[in-house]
C-alpha cells in the first residue's frame, strides 16, 4: 500500500511538473492543481498510513492515526482553492487584457509591452 | 539630563519642522534651534562629571539573549563629540535659516538634519557596538537625504548615492568586524571590549576585525582609496556640507578609530595600514585640493587631507599621536565649518563658487574676507591660529616616526603634505578676496546679514583664542586623550605652547608656509602641469565599476530569468531535484522500520484510477473541458484515499474543495479558448518529459522512503491525542487542533483567505473599469449559449435543496468538535448551496436577494475569530485560550458550549465570504459578457406574460 501511495505522489508530481511548464495559462493551472494534490498527499502521508482509525477519540479505543498532518492539509487545501482562484483571476485578466494566454514573455527582457498583462 | 533624553531629542524633535513647517521658515529653524540646544545643554550638564574623570553610563535590555542593549556611556571622548555635533549643529542651523531660499522645503531640511545629528549623537554615546552600529547606518541613511537634499540637481542625487554606497558598503564590512570583536570579547559592551586588550590582539581573528573596521572606518572618513566620495557629496547646500564634512559624518570614522584606539592600536598591522592611508589621503588630497577651481571641491579635498592627518597620527599608535589628533580634530572642526559657511556666503552673494570668477573680494565682502582669511591662516598652519598649534604637534610627531624602516619617508610627506595644505590655504585667501576688484560677477557681492556671518565669526574667535591662549583648551584635549588612551597608556605631560623653541618641528613648519607661499607664486605654471598630466577621474571609475556590476547581475539574472516562466519553472525543478538528490546520495540510509502493509483490490482500483486520470490529463490537456473532468476524477480519487487513510475530515474539505474549483475553473473556461494548440516541438516535450519524470521519481522514492520507516522524533501527536478531549472539549482530534491548538496559525489562515478573495475583487474592479469592459461588452460568445440558461427544474430543485444545503450545513459545523466537520467543511457546504442558486436562477435574481455583502461576510468571521481570541485576555489568559463547560436545557440531551465553536463560526464565516467573493467575481465578469440576463429567476414562466423575457428567448 505504501508503494501505491508513494508512486500515486509520483505521478501526481510528474503530471504537475509537465503540465506546468507547459506555454499557455490553462495547463499552467491545471499542472499546480496536481502539483497541489501531491504536496497534500505528500504531507499527509507525513503522519504514515493507517486504515481505519480515524482520530475521533472513543471510548476503548487506543490506536489512531496521526491528527496533526490531517489538521495541516485540511488548512493547505482550503487555502489552495484561495490561491487558485487568484491565479485564474490573473490570468484571465492577461487574457481579457491582451487576447493571449502565453504565461512567457517575449525572449527580450529589456523591451517593455508586448504580451503585457492586464 | 538622562543620556537618553539627550539622544532621544533630535529623533522626536525631527518631528517637528516637518509639521511647522506651513508656520513659516523662522518657525521651522526656531523649533528645529530649541530641541538642538535642549539636547546641547543637557549634554553641559553631565559636563563636570566627565571633566572629573568619570564615566556616566545608562541603559536598558533590549534583546539580551543577543547581547544587544540600548546601553550609552558618556566618557571624554563622547563628551567631546557630541560636543561638537550639537555645538557646531546648532551654528549650521542658524546659518541654515538665512542660507535656504525661499524655494527650498525648510522644514524637510531640518527634519534630515536632526535625524541626522540624533544619529551622529547616537554613535558617540553608544556603549554597545551593535547599537552604535545601528546608529552608524542611521548617519549614512539620512546623510543620504541631506546630500540629495536638492533632488532636481542630478549632482545632488549622484552625490548622494556614491556617499550612500561607498558609506554603505563600509558600514557592512563593519558590522562583519564588530560581530567578530564581539565574539572574541565575548561581549558587545564597549566598557568591557576596551578592557580586553590582549586577549583581542592575541586573537587569530584579530587581523580580519582589524580589517574590516578599518574599512568601515576609512570609507566613512573618505580615506585613500576611498576618498573620491567626498567631493561629490558637495553637491549639497552649504550648511549640509559644513555640517557633515567638517564635524560629523566624516568625523564618524576618526571617532570609532579613537573610540576601538586602545583595543586596535599598538599592533604593527595597524601602524601600517592606519598611517599609512593616513599619509597618503594627507598628501593626495591636498595636491588636489590645490588645483580645484571650485571653492567647495578646495575644501572638500582639504577636508580629506585634513581626515588623512588625523588617521595618520593615530595609527602612529603612540600616546602623543592620539594626543595630538584629538586636538587637530578640535581645530579642523572649527576652521574649516567656518571656511564652510565662508565658501557658503560667498556663493550666496556672488552666485557663484568658481574661484576664477572671482577675487577682490576684501572690499565688497569685508567681514566675510576677515573671518575666511583668519580660518584659512589657521589651516595653513600660520602661528597664533589654532591650527599651527596642532600642525605642529603632527609635525613633531611625523620626524619620530619610523615607516617601512625609513626615517625620513613620514617626516618629508608629512612635510609635502603641508606644504600644499598652506598653497591652497593662501591661494583660497588670494583668488578669492585680493587682488583687484572685478566687475564680471554673476551678482552684486555684499556682506551678508548677521544671521549668516555670524555663526562662522563664533567659529573663527575660538580658532584664535585657542591659538593664542593654547593652555585653556589643554585640561579639556587631555581628558580627551585620557578617554582615548583608556588603560593603555598616560596622557603626554607636553604642555601646549606656541614657542616650543628651535625643535625640528618648527624648521619642517616654517619650510611648509614657505614652499607654500613659493607655490602659489608659481600657480599657473604648476596648473599648466597639472592639467597635462593624466590621472584617473575617481567619479568615470566608480560609474564604470558600477555599471560593469550592474551588468553582470543583469546578465546572470536575465540568463535565469529571461521573462519566460516555463524556463525558471523548469529551471527552479532542476534544482530542487538536484539538491534533493545531493541530500540523498551524501546523506545516510537506515534500515526500513515498517513493513508494508498489503493492499486490496479497492485501493488498487482507487490507485488505477488516480493514475489512469492524470496520464489521461497529461495527454488529453489541450481539449480543457475534457482536462476539467479528468482533474476532477483525479481529485475525486484524492478524497476518495484520504476516506480510506482515517481522515473524514480531509475527505469532506477535499471533495468540498473539488466542487468549487471546478465551478471556478469553469467560469473562467467560459472566456478562454478551450483548445490549446500544439505550439512547443518535440524536442522541448522530451526536455518536460525528463524534468518531469525526473520529478515524480524523486518524490515518489522521498516518500516511499519515509513511509516505510517510522519518524526519527517521536511526533508531537501524542499531546493532541491526550489533551484533545480534557483540554479542549472535543472528541475530533483534528477539529480541536483547528480550532484550539493550533487557532492562531487557523486565525492567520483564514485571513489569507479573506486577502486572497479581496485580492480576486480587486482584478475584477480593476478590469471591469479598463478597456477590458469594452472588449466584454463587445465580445461574442464562442461557444453556442443554452437557449434556456435557468432550466425550471433545476431552479426547482435547487430552491427546494437550499435549506437542506443549509441543515446539512449547520449540522456539519455543529458537530464539528467531535465528528468529521467543523467549519471549513461546513463554509464550503453552505457556498456550494448558494452558488447551486447563482447557476440556475441566474446572477441578478440571486444578488438581489443577497442581504449582506461578502466583504462584509469575510470581515464578521475574522472579527468574531479575533474577538474570541482577545476575549481569553479579560480572564487574564492567552490571547485564543479556549474554555468549554456543559450545559442542559430540558428536555434536550447535555450539550457542550465552547468558546472554540465560537472561533469555528468565525472560520465558517470567512471561508463563506471567500469562496462566495471569489466565485461571484467570476460570474461578475461573466454577467458584462452576457447582456441577457433578467430579473426573473426563470426563461420560460408560463405564469408571466412578459414581452422582453419572450423575446430573449428568441
Amino acid at each position: 500500500m505504501e508503494l501505491l501511495v508513494a508512486s500515486a505522489i509520483g505521478v501526481l508530481t510528474a503530471g504537475g511538473i509537465y503540465l506546468m511548464l507547459r506555454l499557455r495559462t490553462f495547463p499552467v493551472i491545471l499542472g499546480i492543481s496536481l502539483l497541489t494534490y501531491a504536496v497534500n498527499v505528500f504531507l499527509f502521508a507525513s503522519g504514515r498510513l493507517t486504515v481505519g482509525a480515524p482520530p475521533i477519540l472513543q471510548k476503548g479505543v487506543e490506536t489512531y492515526t496521526d491528527p496533526l498532518p490531517q489538521a495541516l492539509v485540511l488548512t493547505a487545501i482550503v487555502i489552495s482553492f484561495g490561491m487558485t482562484a487568484v491565479v485564474v483571476m490573473i490570468a484571465l485578466g492577461a487574457y481579457l487584457g491582451s487576447d493571449d494566454d502565453h504565461v512567457d514573455d517575449p525572449a527580450d527582457p529589456t523591451s517593455e509591452g508586448g504580451r503585457d498583462a492586464t | 539630563m538622562s543620556l537618553f533624553l539627550i539622544v532621544a531629542l533630535p529623533f522626536l524633535g525631527a518631528l517637528l519642522p516637518g509639521l511647522m513647517n506651513s508656520a513659516g521658515r523662522q518657525a521651522c529653524a526656531g523649533v528645529t534651534f530649541t530641541v538642538s540646544l535642549a539636547a546641547f545643554i543637557g549634554l553641559l550638564t553631565n559636563a563636570p562629571a566627565v571633566f572629573a574623570g568619570e564615566v556616566v553610563q545608562t541603559g536598558v535590555e533590549w534583546l539580551p539573549a543577543l547581547g544587544m542593549n540600548f546601553t550609552l556611556m558618556l566618557d571624554g571622548l563622547g563628551f567631546f563629540f557630541a560636543l561638537l555635533i550639537l555645538g557646531i549643529g546648532l551654528l549650521i542651523i542658524t546659518y541654515g535659516r538665512f542660507y535656504l531660499s525661499r524655494d527650498d522645503n525648510m522644514g524637510e531640511f531640518f527634519t534630515y538634519l536632526l535625524l541626522f545629528q540624533g544619529a551622529m549623537v547616537g554613535i558617540v554615546l553608544s556603549d554597545n557596538i551593535l547599537l552604535l552600529l545601528v546608529f552608524w547606518e542611521l548617519t549614512s541613511l539620512s546623510s543620504f537625504l541631506l546630500i540629495g537634499y536638492w533632488k532636481h540637481l542630478p549632482e545632488g542625487r549622484q552625490g548622494a548615492r556614491m556617499a550612500l554606497t561607498v558609506t554603505g558598503m563600509g558600514g557592512l564590512a563593519m558590522v562583519g568586524g564588530m560581530l567578530i570583536l564581539g565574539q572574541i570579547a565575548g561581549s558587545y559592551d564597549l566598557s568591557v571590549i576596551l578592557q580586553n586588550r590582549e586577549l583581542i590582539q592575541d586573537s587569530p581573528l584579530y587581523l580580519p576585525a582589524l580589517l574590516l573596521i578599518l574599512l568601515g572606518c576609512f570609507t566613512k572618513s573618505a580615506q585613500f582609496p576611498f576618498h573620491f566620495w567626498l567631493p561629490h557629496a558637495m553637491a549639497a547646500p552649504t550648511p549640509v556640507s559644513a555640517y557633515l564634512h567638517s564635524a560629523t559624518m566624516v568625523k564618524a570614522g576618526i571617532f570609532l578609530m579613537a573610540r576601538m584606539w586602545p583595543v586596535l592600536s599598538g599592533t604593527p598591522e595597524w601602524f601600517m595600514i592606519v598611517t599609512t592611508a593616513g599619509l597618503v589621503t594627507m598628501v593626495l588630497g591636498a595636491v588636489i585640493a590645490l588645483f580645484k577651481h571650485d571653492l567647495k571641491a578646495l575644501l572638500a579635498f582639504s577636508t580629506v587631507s585634513h581626515l588623512g592627518l588625523i588617521t595618520m597620527l593615530l595609527g602612529t599608535g603612540t600616546a602623543f599621536g592620539a594626543m595630538a589628533a584629538v586636538f587637530h580634530i578640535l581645530n579642523h572642526a572649527t576652521f574649516k565649518a567656518a571656511l564652510f559657511m565662508s565658501a557658503g556666503i560667498v556663493d550666496h552673494e556672488a552666485h557663484t563658487r568658481d574661484i576664477r570668477r572671482l577675487g577682490g573680494l576684501r572690499h565688497l565682502m569685508p567681514i566675510t574676507f576677515v573671518i575666511a582669511t583668519i580660518a584659512a591662516l589657521s589651516m595653513a598652519g600660520i602661528p597664533l591660529l589654532n591650527g599651527f598649534l596642532s600642525k605642529e604637534m603632527m609635525l613633531e610627531e611625523a620626524h619620530h616616526t619610523v615607516l617601512f624602516g625609513s626615517h625620513w619617508l613620514v617626516p618629508a610627506l608629512a612635510v609635502v603634505g603641508s606644504l600644499f595644505s598652506a598653497a591652497y590655504s593662501f591661494r583660497l585667501i588670494a583668488h578669492t578676496f585680493l587682488g583687484a576688484k572685478r566687475d564680471d560677477y554673476p551678482a552684486k557681492p555684499h556682506d551678508p546679514g548677521a544671521g549668516m556671518w555670524l555663526p562662522p565669526a563664533i567659529l573663527v574667535v575660538l580658532v584664535v583664542v585657542i591659538g593664542v591662549a593654547p593652555f585653556l583648551a589643554e585640561p579639556f584635549v587631555k581628558i580627551v586623550t585620557a578617554s582615548v588612551l583608556g588603560d593603555t597608556a598616560t596622557v603626554p605631560k607636553a604642555y601646549f605652547k606656541i614657542w616650543h623653541g628651535l625643535v625640528p618641528a618648527l624648521f619642517m613648519s616654517m619650510a611648509a608656509v614657505a614652499g607654500g607661499i613659493l607655490l602659489l607664486f608659481a600657480f599657473r605654471p604648476a596648473l599648466r602641469f597639472w592639467d597635462a598630466a593624466p590621472r584617473p577621474e575617481a567619479k568615470t571609475i566608480f560609474e564604470g565599476l558600477i555599471a560593469g556590476v550592474v551588468a553582470a547581475a543583469q546578465g546572470f539574472s536575465h540568463r535565469l530569468h529571461n521573462g519566460a516562466f516555463s524556463r525558471y519553472g523548469a529551471i527552479m525543478a532542476i534544482t530542487v531535484i538536484a539538491a534533493g538528490y545531493h541530500a540523498w546520495a551524501t546523506g545516510t540510509v537506515g534500515e526500513a522500520t515498517r513493513t508494508m502493509q498489503p493492499a486490496g483490490p479497492v485501493p488498487i482500483a482507487g490507485w488505477l484510477m488516480l493514475v489512469a486520470a492524470t496520464v489521461a490529463l497529461v495527454f488529453q490537456h489541450r481539449n480543457r473541458l475534457l482536462s476539467l473532468v479528468l482533474i476532477g476524477i483525479a481529485g475525486l480519487m484524492v478524497s476518495v484515499g484520504f476516506v480510506f487513510f482515517s481522515a473524514p475530515d480531509l475527505a469532506m474539505t477535499q471533495i468540498t474543495v473539488e466542487v468549487v474549483t471546478i465551478i471556478l475553473l469553469l467560469l473562467a473556461l467560459n472566456f478562454l479558448p478551450n483548445h490549446t494548440p500544439v505550439e512547443s516541438d518535440a524536442m522541448r516535450r522530451t526536455r518536460d518529459a525528463v524534468v518531469a519524470v525526473a520529478g515524480g521519481l524523486a518524490t515518489m522514492g522521498l516518500s516511499f522512503h519515509y513511509l516505510m520507516r517510522d519518524a526519527i522524533a517521536t511526533p508531537i501527536s501524542e499531546f493532541h491525542l491526550a489533551n484533545s478531549y480534557k483540554g479542549g472539549g472535543g472528541t475530533n482530534v483534528v477539529n480541536v487542533i483547528l480550532v484550539d491548538f493550533r487557532g492562531f496559525d487557523t486565525y492567520g489562515e483564514i485571513i489569507v483567505l479573506g486577502i486572497a478573495a479581496l485580492l480576486i475583487y480587486a482584478l475584477t474592479e480593476t478590469l471591469l473599469s479598463g478597456p477590458v469592459r469594452a472588449r466584454l461588452l463587445n465580445r461574442k460568445p464562442d461557444k453556442p449559449l443554452a437557449g434556456d440558461m435557468h432550466p425550471t427544474m433545476m431552479v426547482v430543485l435547487t430552491r427546494v435543496i437550499m435549506p437542506v444545503v443549509l441543515m446539512v450545513g449547520f449540522y456539519i459545523f455543529l458537530r464539528g468538535h467531535n465528528e468529521p466537520g467543523g467549519g471549513f467543511i461546513a463554509g464550503l457546504i453552505v457556498s456550494i448551496g448558494v452558488v447551486m442558486q447563482y447557476m440556475a436562477s441566474g446572477f441578478s435574481w440571486t444578488s438581489a436577494r443577497l442581504r449582506y455583502p461578502y466583504h462584509g461576510i469575510i470581515g464578521a468571521g475574522v472579527l468574531i475569530a479575533g474577538l474570541t481570541g482577545i476575549g481569553s485576555w479579560f480572564v487574564a489568559k492567552p490571547f485564543l485560550t479556549s474554555d468549554f463547560t456543559y450545559v442542559r436545557i430540558p428536555p434536550f440531551q447535555e450539550f457542550e458550549l465552547a468558546t472554540a465553536a465560537l472561533f469555528d463560526l468565525g472560520v465558517f464565516l470567512a471561508v463563506v465570504g471567500a469562496v462566495m467573493l471569489s466565485l461571484e467575481s467570476f460570474s461578475r465578469l461573466a454577467r458584462r459578457a452576457h447582456v441577457r440576463d433578467s430579473e426573473h429567476p426563470m426563461d420560460i414562466d408560463p405564469s408571466r406574460d412578459d414581452p422582453a423575457s419572450a423575446e430573449g428567448e428568441a
